[in-house]
């Protein structure tokens, strides 16, 4: 395959980006859309120029490493899929591809394709844990029985991998479908319940705090989700956020 | 080498005032060896063959004009003395090093082992360790590097103990690492099924799945704290797989004869290190984690011969920093990266335990390397990494490749379809060659006869290294079962067909999905490709009971240890021991070398060991960025990992291994004259990042090579051609039933053993049969 690459090129935070072409040839339809990414490095290398930088790292799919907006996209063209499981067969000779970081004011650029998550791990610690500490001297993991519905529903929950694709999906660059999601997780199970409001509340706070929009029900988020997260988290996140409110 | 460093000396037996003048006594060479990185001097002695009397010894020969040890008194005195001479002028160190083999169980390491019986052992030993009082845990800092299962963990406990914890991750996030990649489940001793389990059937079950070359303590500890774990996790919020009466469901993994594994759906490791860092975030809110994101270890720093630093690179800039603290703990994970395609992550490396290693750690077991069978083949040479897919599929699944070569060749060049390929035509290898067992051999023994069959031109893609592995007759068989029970035609193929693949999907359907993402072809039409893969690494630094390893304060815990899984790591073990490493053990044994240090204060990081090592540290960066070769990182990256898989793999044998190091050593020389490494040192820069990494998998690949070369026996993960049984099962030597601890000395392929033995008190060693 033949391909016409579009790629956001930005030597670091305080310089000014642009898009840069690039052409490359012979890409199997079989390689994944950052094996491709490193042919075009390998090429690069070999010319003295400098490879383009992005994120990666378990590429299967559940580290959330990988953060290309490819042709417009959060992770591109397929669903329920990361950047590192695209495949190049999604893709036909010829095509032109765009290919940009997540964009989001509380992601600024680090380099090239690669930005700078670190909001979501102050927004999970502002309340994203159940306050227990950890020397095992719990109660028996069976004796709190949990209804299988809400476990299941936690547990869909927490499948987020924390990749942003929500917020650079989303148009006002919000990040209620990803605190939503830990709010969920935690509100559905009695272990979570007992600091249920302050954590609601300490989260929402940090997320505005870092500068994330908010929510006017799209639903483009769940979409591009590649864990398929549903919408249903950011509802509970607001009930509970409610709650909290007036319980104070 | 330095003719400086060497010198004559009697070989006394005794000490010296026992001896007459007129005794004879041998005269040795004297190798005074000075490993660069630790500092610390050895003193290797080598017989010359030449005896001379007390007497006629001049002890002053160094002050003599002809430096000559043997006075005039000696009649052969000339003779002797060019004998000498002669030694010395052919002395080699590297033959030397060679012949130094400790053939004695090593006194260097000691391993800490509590006394007692077996489950009382960790009971007594925590009664008996020195604990650090709350007041005093203030004053104390500690560096975890690494934060998967069992370095988030470890931060976490740390923490809230309440020393001051230091974490470091090279990802974006410590919720990245590559624990998060984990499927199938975490072993526990809950007996929640009430099917006999028991601390002792998890221990004994783990230390025969690794056949007999792990720590029997270490083992019975973690069987032990096992339940612990899931109690912890629960309570953290962490959502595992429940049944209808709202309590935790279990299933059967790997082989053993209990249901004791955990499990939420397929990513119960991204659960668990969820939890990990959900325990993490509520320290750093706390102020008693500092988490320092996108930071590459590069060296520990030694002051005292004690841990008590690392340098590290900030990777968004480049910066070089120094960080002290009372005590290091490295949490880096496994070296399967050394192999380039491997089930690990990118960014996986040895590199922070390598550091260790040239500092004075010892490398234990590097050549006990787990082969999964069932991973999605490689596509091509463009391929960067590979996808396991569960084990399970085996049960229902028959592999096979065709029996003809000429269908081969059809096959690849796409002219024919599996599904055409008559029955008589196909050899089901394993039922062939294992009617006992068929399909589900062990899994060193299904991945080594796959290779076996592609070795011999059968594979069956386009890079000739894939088996089938076919459900066609599982559908059939589960179809005719379905159209019985409802009273269906069970001669309609077509009515078989669509009910038995029904019974796959439920069974296997994310795996077979997750297939046809990757390869683009369904697997409920045309039989799966798979073929073996590197995915984890029993070996690693070796450490005592107390998880310290042979540098004072310096931990490894996690996959980068090498002390429970012994030779094979059986399936959901590994959660399981990270986090046993992380929550439970690690925190309360490191109180006992702490203790000493409750009145150190704070420790200075601008001494002449910290400026050392930084300084070391930039040389080499800069060394690689200003070296402008001709070729790629990843250029030399793939041919180790070549040279790795095809000599070191799943088979290995003499000749293979002794040209391996070979090859290893004359890439390293390669790399550092014509790595080329692109931008500049004081900016993100990822292909800098991975040429440090592989510059030192390209050491520890030779080490690795040694250390299986030595092993003269085959046992779990690491098998010989040469020991085997006449149905290609492993020989496992009693000879060999000790620890590999390799000490660093210069050249990887100089390393020094230490053994250190192991007893089975507990359990009779018994040899691994599937008859």
């Amino acid at each position: 395959m033949k391909l016409t690459l579009k790629i956001w090129r930005q030597k670091n935070a305080e310089s000014k980006g642009g898009i840069v072409n690039y052409d490359i040839d012979e890409i199997s339809p079989d390689m994944s859309f950052l094996e491709m990414l490193d042919v075009l490095n390998a090429d690069l290398i070999s010319k003295d120029e400098e490879p383009v930088s992005f994120d990666h790292d378990c590429r299967e799919g559940i580290c959330g490493s990988c953060s290309l907006f490819i042709n417009g996209q959060a992770h591109g063209p397929d669903r329920r899929i990361t950047t590192c499981q695209l495949h190049m067969r999604k893709f036909k000779d010829g095509d032109t591809i765009y290919i940009e970081p997540f964009r989001a004011k509380a992601f600024p650029v680090i380099k090239d394709l690669v930005v700078d998550r670190s909001a979501f791990d102050r927004i999970q610690q502002s309340g994203g844990y159940i306050s227990v500490n950890t020397s095992g001297n719990t109660q028996d993991a069976n004796s709190i029985p949990i209804n299988k519905d809400d476990a299941d529903t936690a547990f869909d929950a927490a499948t987020c991998i924390g990749c942003g694709a929500c917020v650079a999906t989303c148009k006002n660059s919000s990040a209620m479908l990803f605190v939503g999601a830990k709010v969920s997780q935690y509100s559905l199970l009695p272990q979570g319940k007992t600091e249920a409001s302050r954590r609601v509340i300490n989260m929402v706070n940090q997320m505005d705090l870092e500068g994330f929009g908010n929510c006017s029900n799209t639903g483009a988020c769940e979409v591009e989700c590649p864990k398929g997260i549903s919408l249903d988290n950011i509802a509970r996140m607001n009930r509970e956020l409610m709650k909290a409110s007036v319980k104070k | 080498m330095s003719k400086k460093k060497l010198t004559y000396s009697l070989n006394y037996r005794r000490p010296k005032s026992e001896y007459k003048p007129s005794d004879e006594l041998m005269i040795c060479i004297r190798y005074y060896h000075k490993c660069e990185n630790t500092q610390k001097t050895k003193i290797i002695k080598k017989s010359t063959g030449v005896k001379c009397k007390l007497k006629d010894w001049n002890s002053d020969w160094h002050k003599s004009s002809d430096r000559t040890p043997i006075k005039y008194t000696d009649p052969q005195h000339k003779k002797k003395n060019k004998i000498l001479k002669e030694k010395v002028k052919s002395f080699d160190i590297d033959e030397l090093f060679k012949s130094v083999k400790n053939n004695s169980f090593s006194d260097y390491l000691k391993s800490k082992l509590p006394h007692g019986p077996i489950e009382r052992k960790w009971t007594n030993h925590k009664n008996s360790i020195n604990l650090v009082s709350p007041a005093n845990k203030r004053n104390i800092d500690v560096i975890v590097v690494g934060t998967g299962l069992a370095g988030g963990s470890a931060c976490a406990t740390l923490a809230e103990l309440g020393y001051n914890v230091k974490a470091f991750c090279f990802q974006d996030s410590p919720r990245r690492a590559h624990s998060i990649a984990a499927q199938g489940g975490i072993n526990a001793a809950k007996n929640y099924q009430g099917d006999g389990d028991s601390i002792y059937r998890l221990f004994y079950d783990t230390v025969k799945g690794g056949d007999y070359r792990s720590r029997e303590e270490n083992v019975y500890r973690l069987a032990e704290v096992s339940a612990n774990i899931i109690d912890q996790c629960v309570a953290q919020g962490v959502p595992f797989a429940r049944d209808y009466g709202g309590l935790l469901d279990n299933r059967s993994f790997g082989g053993v004869l209990v249901s004791r594994t955990f499990y939420a759906k397929g990513q119960t490791g991204q659960q668990l290190l969820l939890g990990a860092y959900s325990a993490m975030n509520r320290q750093i809110a706390r102020g008693k984690i500092e988490m320092h994101n996108r930071h590459e270890m590069l060296d520990v720093v030694l002051v005292d011969g004690k841990a008590r630093g690392i340098i590290t690179r900030n990777l968004v800039n480049g910066k070089i920093e120094r960080h002290s603290a009372h005590a290091v703990v490295l949490a880096t994970g496994g070296y399967g990266n050394v192999f380039y395609l491997s089930t690990n992550a990118m960014g996986s490396n040895v590199t922070a335990a390598w550091k260790a290693h040239k500092r004075g750690a010892y490398f234990a077991n590097p050549c006990f390397t787990q082969i999964h069978p069932t991973c999605i083949p490689v596509s091509g040479d463009h391929q960067s990494k590979l996808t396991l897919m569960s084990e399970s599929l085996r049960n229902d699944g028959r592999i096979w490749v065709p029996k003809n070569i000429k269908d081969v060749e059809s096959i690849r060049n796409g002219s024919l379809s599996p599904t055409e390929i008559l029955e008589e035509n196909r050899d089901y290898f394993l039922e062939r060659r294992y009617p006992a067992f068929g399909n589900l051999v062990p899994r060193d023994v299904a991945s080594r006869a796959a290779k076996e069959r592609c070795d011999a031109g059968f594979g069956v893609n386009k890079t000739g290294e894939a088996v089938y592995l076919d459900f066609a007759s599982a559908i059939t068989r589960y179809g005719k079962e379905q159209a019985l029970i409802n009273g269906l035609d069970d001669s309609n193929s077509e009515v078989i067909e669509k009910l038995g693949k029904e019974i796959i999907k439920k069974k296997y359907g994310n795996l077979f999905q997750m297939y046809e993402k990757i390869v683009d072809q369904n697997p409920y039409e045309t039989p799966m490709m798979i073929y073996p893969a590197v995915h984890y690494t029993m070996g690693g630094i070796w450490v005592d009971y107390n998880l310290m390893t042979t540098i004072p304060g310096l931990y490894a815990i996690g996959e980068a240890n090498f002390s429970d899984h012994g030779a094979n790591r059986l399936g959901a073990s590994a959660l399981m021991q990270g986090l046993a490493d992380g929550y439970f053990v690690l925190p309360y044994t490191i109180g006992d070398y702490l203790s000493d240090d409750i009145s150190t204060g704070p420790i200075a990081n601008d001494t002449k060991e910290f400026i050392e090592a930084e300084n070391n540290a930039k040389e080499k960066l800069d060394y690689l960025i200003n070296n402008k070769g001709s070729k790629s990182v990843d250029y030399f990256h793939k041919k180790l990992g070549k040279i790795m898989w095809n000599k070191c793999g799943m088979a290995r044998n003499k000749k293979d291994l002794g040209s391996a190091i070979k090859e290893i050593s004359e890439l390293r020389d390669e790399f550092y004259k014509e790595v080329k490494v692109p931008g500049d040192q004081n900016e993100f820069n990822e292909e800098l990042a991975k040429a440090g990494r592989v510059a030192d998998f390209l050491e520890l690949g030779e080490l690795f090579a040694k250390d299986a070369l030595e092993r003269e026996e085959s046992c779990g993960g690491h098998f010989r051609d040469e020991f085997q049984t006449k149905e290609g099962e492993a020989t496992r030597k009693k000879e060999f039933q000790f620890v590999s601890a390799w000490e660093y000395v210069g050249e990887p392929k100089n390393a020094i053993l230490h053994k250190e033995k192991l007893e089975y008190e507990n359990i009779e060693v018994k040899e691994r049969s599937y008859k």
